[in-house]
């Protein structure tokens, strides 16, 4: 569903390596890695948001060019960490822009909100809110609604639970496990969380430096670390509870 | 919601008011008369006004104007069909250079450049340096030539009597004078500082009626210097039969005592400029004028409309050019120095000169005002505009992209409605500075209240100086209130 070839970006030094990743319809999958890996760039440049130096991207078999971008981008749900809500819009205003602007029925618009207020359990009296009266929490349902509204086949998201508390962020965890099975969505999701990886994620990429160093299920790569990075990685991750 | 709908609806409010206002500069065919900013050229312009109106056609006055050079400039580029002047002043300003002796060549020489030159009026006003009278008796000061004894005393001239070929730079060199002080200052307000004892020595017209009433010494131009001033018409060639015969009416009509006279009936019993006219008229010429001295209501109503009308229709304009000026910024990376740093320049043009500098452009009258003010408008609202969607969270940017909405879109309904607080913040600004610097619009013939300043700065009148003033800055107060409610309204 989402392929992304030898890709290489360089701000004042390289940033990506030449980089290749596919993500398989209707699979999830976990890109994970320390600050500064260029994972976050990387769900950029699959979002069209930033070009690539060189590379290619292909969402849903078509490559990605400034022609098809617009359209490609309504393929994809984009959730951010956090402040991503239009602050001047109310939630259900944040919902409609996109639906407004491609003008489609308010019927099925209304249908649609309604469904994924029951899928993203949030109370539909919040939608007349503006972003500043929601909690992190409602703000980050919010998101995953608003990326959701044209039923996008894709769901890219980066750090979406990384600034929300450990409590709520264990419900979202669970909430969100069950709603990729259900939606059947492409994902792909950063996070420097290794269990949140391990939890979401079908399969899991390690990035090192502008690179993916070791891709698969997560035994494996606690098994078998394809480096003594990976293996750093991993035990570093290591909840410290386990010790006691 | 559709927020930004009130943007065009208020300025289509404001443009449908300044279209139904009239503009203070009258219809076209109306012969157009300019004076000087001191009060005996006030009164020979109302003369002229009053006498060609008399002859049955219409007549604009513009009452100070200004300086020499604008009001030659105004005649050459035909902003003004006629103004009163002086021979010498001709001679010395205007015509600096070319070798005139007499009168005859001095009209040949106007005549080659399409200007025509009444006959003299009939006095003489000529330049004069004067003390206060026991001052002068007391240093035994009677001739110019006595000042160079004494360099301690503190000269304050007229503006344009400071750079003036006939004016203290000759005499400087011609006397071989060198005082400690020289000041400039508006020749109304000399005589003020003569009285205050702040300044010791100014520039008088001999036909100044201030002459007597403080009992000055006029200091006996005993080398010459001073060449003669008799009063004269300018006028464009061409104009029709009856207006010519209404200036040269004058013609040796205008004694040196009778101008005297009417200078000191308005500049110190202080009855209006019209009035003055219109008596003069009657007595010499009975002929009889219809002038309407407006009634305090009607003037402050006058002044308001013309006021607004500068503010509002430049402030309109400025905000439809700066806020597209201002999202160009942000969005041209290279563009963004140019377009900040030409805003910034103009805003650094002292509002004066900005305001002189439209006249080869505009004329005169409301339309080089409004572009001034126009200009001036500019860089608030464009440096508020950029900053407004600078400020943008890149996350909520990001999110409005990976929509996949099309920028123009973007604009619409995330970047703009987020920046309108800062783009309102920057109107405001814009706002509160056009209604104070249209104060000076007065200067170049655009009326607003900065007309009842200016006539009031003339002729030393307190009350005159605060009716323009005490409306200028509750006018300004009112817009500063207006947006105030407006940004609450909205935020």
């Amino acid at each position: 569903m989402i392929s992304a070839q030898d890709i290489t970006k360089t701000y004042d030094q390289r940033v990506l390596d030449g980089v290749s990743l596919t993500i398989p319809a209707g699979k999830t999958v976990s890109l994970i890695g320390p600050s500064g890996c260029g994972k976050s760039t990387l769900l950029r440049i699959i979002m069209g948001l930033i070009p690539a130096d060189s590379g290619s991207v292909e969402i849903a078999g078509e490559k990605m060019h400034s022609g098809n971008m617009l359209e490609l981008r309504r393929k994809m749900g984009y959730v951010i960490q956090t402040g991503g809500l239009f602050p001047h819009l109310t939630a259900r205003e944040n919902l409609t822009l996109v639906t407004n602007f491609l003008k489609l029925d308010s019927d099925t618009v209304e249908e649609r909100i309604e469904k994924l207020t029951t899928l993203t359990n949030i109370d539909s009296s919040l939608l007349d809110r503006k972003p500043e009266k929601l909690s992190g929490g409602q703000a980050q349902r919010v998101s995953l609604m608003r990326a959701l509204m044209l039923n996008p086949p894709i769901l890219l998201m980066d750090e979406p639970l990384g600034s929300i508390d450990p409590l709520v962020r264990h419900e979202l965890q669970n909430d969100l496990r069950s709603i990729f099975r259900e939606l059947n969505k492409s994902v792909l999701i950063v996070t420097h969380d290794l269990g949140e990886a391990a939890f979401l994620g079908d399969s899991i990429s390690l990035m090192q430096s502008g690179r993916i160093v070791q891709e698969g299920p997560i035994r494996e790569i606690i098994d078998n670390p394809a480096n003594e990075f990976v293996e750093q990685f991993v035990n570093a991750q290591r909840s410290p509870l386990e010790g006691l | 919601m559709e927020k930004m709908n009130w943007i065009p609806v208020l300025l289509l409010l404001l443009l449908a008011k300044s279209c139904a206002t009239v503009s203070p500069v009258a219809a076209q065919e109306s012969i157009k008369i300019g004076t000087k900013a001191f009060t005996e050229s006030v009164i020979l312009g109302e003369l002229l006004e009053q006498s060609i109106e008399s002859e049955g056609a219409d007549a604009v006055l513009f009452k100070q104007l200004g300086g020499t050079r604008i009001l030659w400039s105004a005649l050459r580029n035909r902003e003004i069909d006629l103004y009163p002047d002086y021979t010498g002043t001709i001679i010395e300003e205007i015509l600096a250079g070319q070798e005139i002796s007499n009168t005859e060549q001095l009209r040949q020489a106007l005549r080659d450049l399409g200007i025509r030159m009444s006959r003299p009026l009939g006095f003489n006003n000529t330049y004069a340096l004067g003390m206060k009278r026991e001052k002068a008796e007391s240093l035994g000061i009677q001739t110019m030539s006595d000042l160079r004894e004494h360099p301690e005393l503190t000269f304050g001239f007229s503006n344009e009597f400071m750079d003036r070929r006939d004016g203290w730079p000759g005499i400087q060199s011609e006397y071989g004078l060198n005082p400690r002080r020289v000041n400039g200052l508006e020749h109304a307000l000399a005589y003020r500082g003569l009285e205050a004892g702040s300044i010791d020595v100014i520039d008088l017209y001999s036909t100044d009626p201030e002459i007597e009433y403080y009992n000055l010494a006029i200091l006996e131009d005993d080398l010459n210097f001073f060449p003669d001033y008799e009063a004269v018409v300018l006028y464009r060639e061409g104009m029709d039969d009856p207006v010519v015969n209404a200036i040269t009416r004058f013609e040796g009509a205008i004694s040196q005592q009778e101008m005297i006279a009417m200078n000191k009936q308005v500049k110190i019993d202080r009855l209006a400029d019209e009035a003055v006219a219109s008596s003069f008229l009657k007595d010499t010429f009975k002929i009889e004028t219809e002038f309407s001295r407006s009634g305090f209501t009607e003037r402050i109503l006058r002044h308001t409309v013309d006021h607004l009308y500068l503010v509002v229709i430049s402030l309109g304009l400025a905000i439809l050019m700066a806020i597209p000026l201002g999202v160009l910024a942000v969005k041209v990376s290279w563009l963004e120095t140019a377009v900040l740093g030409t805003v910034g320049i103009m805003q650094t043009i002292p509002s004066l000169a900005l305001l002189v500098f439209m006249i080869p452009i505009f004329g005169i009258g409301a339309l080089p005002a409004m572009a001034a003010l126009f200009l001036y408008s500019l860089l608030p609202i464009v440096r508020n505009t950029h900053a407004g969607i600078k400020a943008i969270p890149m996350p909520v940017m990001e999110s409005a992209r990976a929509l996949g909405l099309p920028d123009s879109l973007i604009l619409r309904k995330i970047e703009l409605p987020i920046a309108i607080p800062s783009i309102l913040a920057g109107i405001k600004t814009s706002a509160v500075i056009n209604v104070g610097v249209a104060t000076l619009g007065a200067l170049i013939g655009a009326g607003g209240y900065g007309q009842p300043i200016l006539t009031g700065i003339r002729l030393d009148s307190i009350p005159l100086i605060l009716e323009g003033a005490v409306p200028a800055a509750l006018l300004a107060m009112l817009v500063q209130g207006l947006f105030d409610l407006i940004e609450r309204k909205i935020t």
